[in-house]
């Protein structure tokens, strides 16, 4: 069974449409890339998932369960890394981490654990507003994986990292992860490396939905213009 | 429920505990009005109804204060969002921050109820304390479970420091009633009496229907 | 179909406010005390007690909206508060001039229920403005019905502790209807009942407005495309999201 099914979904804010008529079908362990100029409903998408947001129209199962009538099946399934880091700024990343592993009943070794593994254990009891974007990013990669969801929901996750970061989060969000992935990305050539799938979206509606394999990296660039 | 109203209520009392925004604020404002109100009145001391309404406006917009400030860092930082992704109840929320209101709330009266029978209160608190701490306490619930529903409700909106008060000034009159009313006996400066029963009752009944509201709307105002 | 019934409605309101208003000036004797100044009462307490049932009814219609998530319930939410609010002006207004008349003050604190009354327009003074400050419509309806579901429950809880409250100073003779002779109990009967009428016809004008207006965007926005109709602006108001369905019935129906 596929992990993500969609059948016409659509999502509004008053008059707007943010997204209408979307429908796409991802199978476990699969990456799929959602390409689109800014506005173009990526993030609406996101948040549709992740339960956040309901959808006004359409069928939308996630890992089997339908949304929104059965969401409370799949939170703590689900893992999300936003625009925001969704951390307070005032707690340390250790104490942030806490908190949420508390929210997910996760063991609190396993924070010791992911801020080994995002190398910010040295810095983990100063406040976040001290830590510079990147590595307040790197926490918000540890928080989003801390409860070993089986779908992650990334915006632009490698935004404000440099590449040796970039490398070190790679095990936990990326393809290598083995978890199934919807990831929103701006560069073409970085994000249609790792997709199997690929969502092109314009105002909203797609306009692009096909193998990764079978699409050009010219046809993305499109997608902007 | 309990795991995740604690989870909730440490991150409260820790964030207020490293910025210091609310409890301090609150309690010196309390105290500032106190003296503000000696020099408008133009009075040494006060007692009865008087004194009984002194108390509990300064209270009262002393907890506006942190009733405004109660949900900013959630909005402001994606809290919210952390917390709804969490596969838990959310009345535990509404649960947490009624408890971190009503701490809030307690701490300003350790400082707000000694610094008012030391500037403005005529006669002594002494024999006035198990009265106007029975008072306080169900004057504090009600304040609690209404400030953080107008709280959650205000919060998203672009005037929020502006429609919080607003909307809860007019819902909790009958808390200045209830508090003001059984208050006054207490202070009175001749024949002291103990609060009146029946206003007691009146607080209790209007927490315990205000709870039963919070409780159901509140996750209206969480989801989108 | 909105429209349906508003004419026989209207009819029926001005002939019961004619019924009323003839009761009150030609049938009802002249109070004893007061004289002339106490007919005002035929206005204000209808006037004050249609505006209250409204706000409940509101909050009543919110938590319908609250359960279904259509719209609509929010629109007859927004509909009945909105025009509570306007009587609730009036009530204020008739009350400080019966008090001027028979107390000699524009305004008595001792009346508990004129002061609750103040109380409750004052929050609900509020619903528009908390209206407005929420851009997202969706959440703007759901929030509305938050406050108009809590502001529904606050109208008798405030009501029995401001009178709780009040020690009674003044003969409350004209408080109920349970003590007026016979002839005066009569006409503020049918002044409540035309009052009441009243108050579904705007609400239902209203409606109708809201909803031809709501139709007429969605049937220009499909002829002529975006262009044709932008955005609607930030508003108070809920919003109306018609269907194509619904705009296409809607040419179909005429009157």
């Amino acid at each position: 069974m596929a992990a993500l099914e969609v059948e016409g979904l659509a999502r509004h804010y008053g008059e707007r449409e943010a997204l209408s008529d979307v429908s796409l079908s991802l199978e476990a362990a699969r990456t799929l890339v959602v390409f689109g100029p800014n506005g173009a409903g990526k993030t609406t998408l996101l948040r549709v998932l992740a339960t956040l947001l309901r959808p006004h129209a359409g069928a939308v199962r996630v890992l089997g369960s339908s949304l929104p009538d059965d969401a409370w099946a799949v939170r703590g399934r689900i893992g999300l890394l936003a625009h925001e880091p969704l951390l307070y700024r005032e707690l340390t990343a250790r104490e942030n981490l806490r908190f949420h592993a508390r929210l997910h009943d996760v063991a609190e070794e396993r924070v010791e654990e992911v801020l080994e593994a995002v190398a910010i254990s040295a810095r983990a009891s100063e406040p976040l507003r001290n830590l510079s974007r990147g590595m307040v990013q790197r926490v918000a990669v540890a928080r989003a994986v801390l409860h070993d969801p089986e779908l992650l929901l990334l915006d632009e996750p490698y935004a404000n990292l440099d590449p040796a970061a970039i490398e070190l989060v790679e095990p936990l969000i990326g393809a290598a992860s083995g978890r199934t992935r919807v990831v929103c990305s701006h560069d073409p050539g970085g994000g249609l490396a790792e997709a199997d799938l690929v969502l092109g979206l314009r105002a909203g509606r797609t306009v692009l939905l096909r193998d990764a394999a079978a699409v050009q990296p010219g046809e993305i660039a499109e997608l902007y213009r | 429920m309990r795991r995740t109203v604690g989870a909730l209520l440490r991150k409260e009392l820790l964030v207020e505990l490293r910025t210091l925004e609310s409890v301090p604020g609150m309690s010196l404002f309390a105290v500032t009005t106190f003296v503000v109100f000696h020099f408008a009145l133009n009075r040494n001391s006060v007692d009865g109804d008087l004194a009984s309404g002194i108390l509990w406006v300064t209270l009262l917009f002393a907890a506006i204060l942190g009733i405004n400030r109660l949900f900013v860092a959630d909005a402001e930082e994606g809290g919210f969002d952390g917390f709804l992704l969490a596969p838990v109840d959310r009345s535990a929320m509404l649960v947490a921050k009624v408890l971190t209101l009503l701490a809030y709330l307690v701490v300003l009266e350790i400082v707000a109820v000694p610094a008012f029978a030391l500037l403005l209160l005529g006669p002594s608190l002494a024999g006035a304390m198990p009265g106007l701490l029975v008072t306080l306490a169900l004057g504090d619930l009600g304040v609690a479970v209404i400030g953080t529903l107008v709280a959650a409700l205000a919060v998203q909106t672009r005037a929020r420091d502006l429609l919080g008060p607003l909307l809860a000034l007019p819902l909790l009159v009958p808390i200045v009633i209830g508090g003001a009313r059984a208050t006054s006996p207490l202070l009175a400066l001749s024949h002291p009496t103990g609060a009146p029963a029946r206003w007691l009752l009146t607080l209790g009944l209007y927490d315990l229907v205000f709870g039963l509201i919070a409780y159901a709307l509140f996750d209206f105002l969480l989801e989108d | 179909m909105y429209g349906k019934g508003l004419r026989a409605l209207s009819i029926a309101t001005v002939a019961a406010m004619a019924l009323a208003l003839a009761l009150v000036f030609f049938y009802a004797p002249l109070e004893a005390e007061q004289g002339f100044l106490q007919k005002i009462f035929y206005l204000h307490v209808p006037l004050a007690i249609v505006a209250l049932c409204g706000f409940v009814l509101g909050g009543l219609l919110a938590i319908q909206h609250l359960r279904t998530r259509e719209a609509r319930w929010d629109m007859r939410s927004y509909v009945a508060i909105h025009m509570s609010l306007i009587f609730a002006v009036a009530t204020l207004i008739t009350g400080s001039i019966w008090a001027k008349g028979s107390w000699g003050h524009w305004w008595v604190w001792s009346e508990p229920t004129l002061v609750s009354f103040l109380i409750v327009f004052l929050l609900y003074a509020t619903y528009q403005p908390l209206r407005f400050a929420i851009e997202d419509p969706e959440r703007q309806s759901r929030y509305a019905s938050v406050f108009a579901v809590t502001a529904g429950a606050f109208v008798p809880l405030n009501f029995i502790a401001v009178r709780l409250s009040t020690a009674y100073l003044h003969p409350r003779v004209l408080g109920s209807t349970s003590n007026l002779p016979g002839p005066m109990a009569l006409t503020f009967v049918v002044s409540l009942a035309a009052m009441a009428l009243l108050f579904a016809t705007l609400c239902k004008y209203e409606l109708t407005a809201k909803h031809t207006r709501a139709q007429v965007r969605a049937l220009r926005r499909r002829l002529t495309g975006e262009t044709g109709a932008p955005l609607r602006q930030r508003s108070a108001a809920p919003s109306l999201q018609p269907t194509a369905a619904s705009a296409g019935s809607a040419t179909g129906s005429g009157a």
